[in-house]
């Protein structure tokens, strides 16, 4: 009894170690955000100070490089989630030759290492003579996102109730009114999930970004610039409300969800 | 009206394919044709043999090759021997806080991965509190650094790349049974025997998925190596990115890619014979 109790707490103690190692560089982001360091380069803590709070549009190529990785990723957030929950519908509704195949098709870029994956599309490019920037940024980000996409609406949707699809063209009504009315609304749960992890995974890429940017710069390669010229606090204020931001919008998106769950139990049926 | 088993048997029998049509494009020629663009580059060198690129690639970079397996092998499994406890409190012991301790795992991918690897490098900096508290424990010298060293790019891979081994060993863990693991106690008389016999065989695929997600990735990472590291600790991943950018020596690059990903490949399906499970998660 003794030793189970030990051995517990042992268990408890190291998980809570783990956290707490999960944690520390989080930490250290949000306080060197309040930090008046010396010098261009915030690595070192000086005194305590709101200036990068009060300034935090200063720099303006960092501004502009947030800029381009809302606008990238909203884009290829867009795109790579339509095309990706259509492949899992198919997946998830229809048996067909080929969806081993794929299946397989969606795992390889996941396990595939991005420096790979990087410098393979820039060697299409190459060949292709395409300008590289804007344009060849957002067709990475497509790529990588509709993999992710598509195995996260498919886990959500996998053994869903397709009959209700049937009762509904039984009672009259036409193909795109049961898309619209029926299943949108039941895989409407998955389909945020896989958007917001989407965005997040645009936000945040930087390898296979930098292999294929040419000379416009995002967000992350703005960050690894920094490393050679200056590296300011107004670096850890977006990064600090990049991260209050995403809690923020988890919390909504679990209400509502809740809410859903609610209503779906107080009133029967859709 | 005939066709299809499934639930949309009324549908086209084409509705599949026209579902599949516009992603599945886009993977073949922004993912496959770039392998296949990729393996072309790298037999094309001007006025050298074929295998030029890959003979370089082992003579001149074997070195940093290894480096790389030997970084990601090692932060593999560390992230493993950090992962486990926390997924098995996580499953077993978390009872309500379950989802929060969660959401503290997956915590981090809401700051950019790039802040967060400087963020180390604020935490290890010479003179800093890491620094100060090893020297006092006299296990760092009076002038010794973590910075530019082989353990500051270890430490932050594993930082990196450990919720993806904690989440499929927490996933795995969290489907058994608890029926089983009581009977398995009662059999075996005691917590030990019954997590060697019964809870840790059952989540081997968690632990296959995890460190594949641990290994593939660290192994081609440059940037835990580049802002953690010196020139010291290069990895791979470096070469194939200063190659393809800056030296423009596309058909190495191209190698390195490519036996890069072979390694890693083989190493996968050796893991996968050894832990006698061929399902990926």
């Amino acid at each position: 009894m003794n030793r189970g109790r030990w051995r517990g707490w042992v268990l408890d103690a190291s998980g809570a170690l783990v956290l707490l190692y999960l944690f520390l560089p989080i930490f250290v982001i949000v306080l060197y955000s309040f930090n008046r360091p010396e010098g261009r380069f915030n690595f070192v803590w000086k005194s305590f100070s709101l200036d990068a709070w009060r300034d935090p549009f200063r720099f303006a190529p960092l501004v502009d490089a947030m800029k381009l990785s809302l606008k990238v990723a909203s884009i290829s957030t867009a795109v790579a989630t339509i095309f990706g929950t259509m492949i899992a519908l198919a997946l998830c509704r229809y048996k067909f030759r080929g969806s081993g195949a794929v299946g397989l098709l969606l795992v390889l870029p996941l396990t595939t290492p991005e420096v790979v994956l990087g410098s393979s599309l820039l060697s299409l490019f190459l060949d292709l003579n395409a300008h590289m920037g804007f344009t060849t940024i957002v067709i990475a980000h497509i790529m990588f996102s509709v993999s992710y996409v598509a195995l996260t609406v498919r886990a959500r949707i996998r053994g869903f109730d397709w009959t209700l699809e049937e009762a509904a063209m039984d009672l009259g009504a036409t193909p795109w009114r049961v898309i619209r009315k029926v299943t949108l609304p039941l895989i409407a749960p998955g389909i945020v999930a896989a958007a917001m992890l989407s965005f997040a995974l645009s936000l945040d890429d930087f390898v296979i970004t930098l292999f294929n940017s040419g000379s416009d710069v995002t967000y992350p390669l703005y960050v690894y610039g920094a490393r050679r010229a200056a590296y300011p606090p107004q670096i850890n204020v977006l990064a600090t409300t990049i991260l209050v931001m995403s809690l923020l919008l988890l919390g909504v998106t679990v209400l509502w969800q809740q809410r859903r769950l609610r209503q779906a139990l107080v009133t029967p049926g859709p | 009206m005939a066709g299809t088993a499934a639930g949309g048997a009324r549908w086209n029998p084409l509705a599949p394919y026209l579902l599949l049509a516009p992603g599945v494009l886009w993977l073949v020629v922004f993912f496959v044709v770039p392998i296949a663009t990729l393996a072309h580059t790298s037999i094309s060198g001007q006025g050298v043999p074929w295998w030029d690129g890959y003979a370089r690639s082992f003579s001149a970079y074997g070195s940093f090759l290894l480096r790389s397996f030997r970084f990601s092998l090692f932060a593999t499994v560390v992230a493993l021997l950090l992962g486990y406890p926390l997924a098995y409190v996580m499953a077993f012991r978390a009872g309500r806080f379950k989802n929060f301790l969660l959401g503290l795992v997956i915590l981090p991918f809401f700051t950019t991965f790039l802040v967060r690897t400087f963020a180390w490098k604020t935490i290890l900096n010479d003179g800093g509190p890491i620094v100060g508290l090893l020297v006092w424990l006299h296990l760092l010298p009076q002038d010794g650094r973590l910075l530019n060293t082989n353990w500051a790019v270890i430490g932050g891979l594993t930082y990196n790349f450990l919720p993806f081994m904690i989440l499929p060993i927490y996933v795995s863990l969290e489907k058994i049974d608890r029926r089983l693991t009581e009977a398995a106690q009662d059999l075996y008389s005691g917590p030990g025997r019954a997590f060697r016999k019964v809870v840790f065989p059952l989540s081997l695929p968690g632990v296959f998925a995890g460190s594949l997600l641990t290994f593939i990735p660290a192994s081609g990472d440059f940037i835990n190596a580049e802002l953690l590291g010196s020139p010291n600790q290069r990895m791979v991943g470096t070469v194939i990115q200063n190659q393809f950018l800056q030296v423009h020596d596309y058909p190495l690059a191209a190698a390195l890619s490519f036996v890069l990903m072979t390694i890693i490949s083989i190493a996968v399906i050796a893991y996968a014979r050894v832990l006698g499970t061929e399902e990926l998660a």
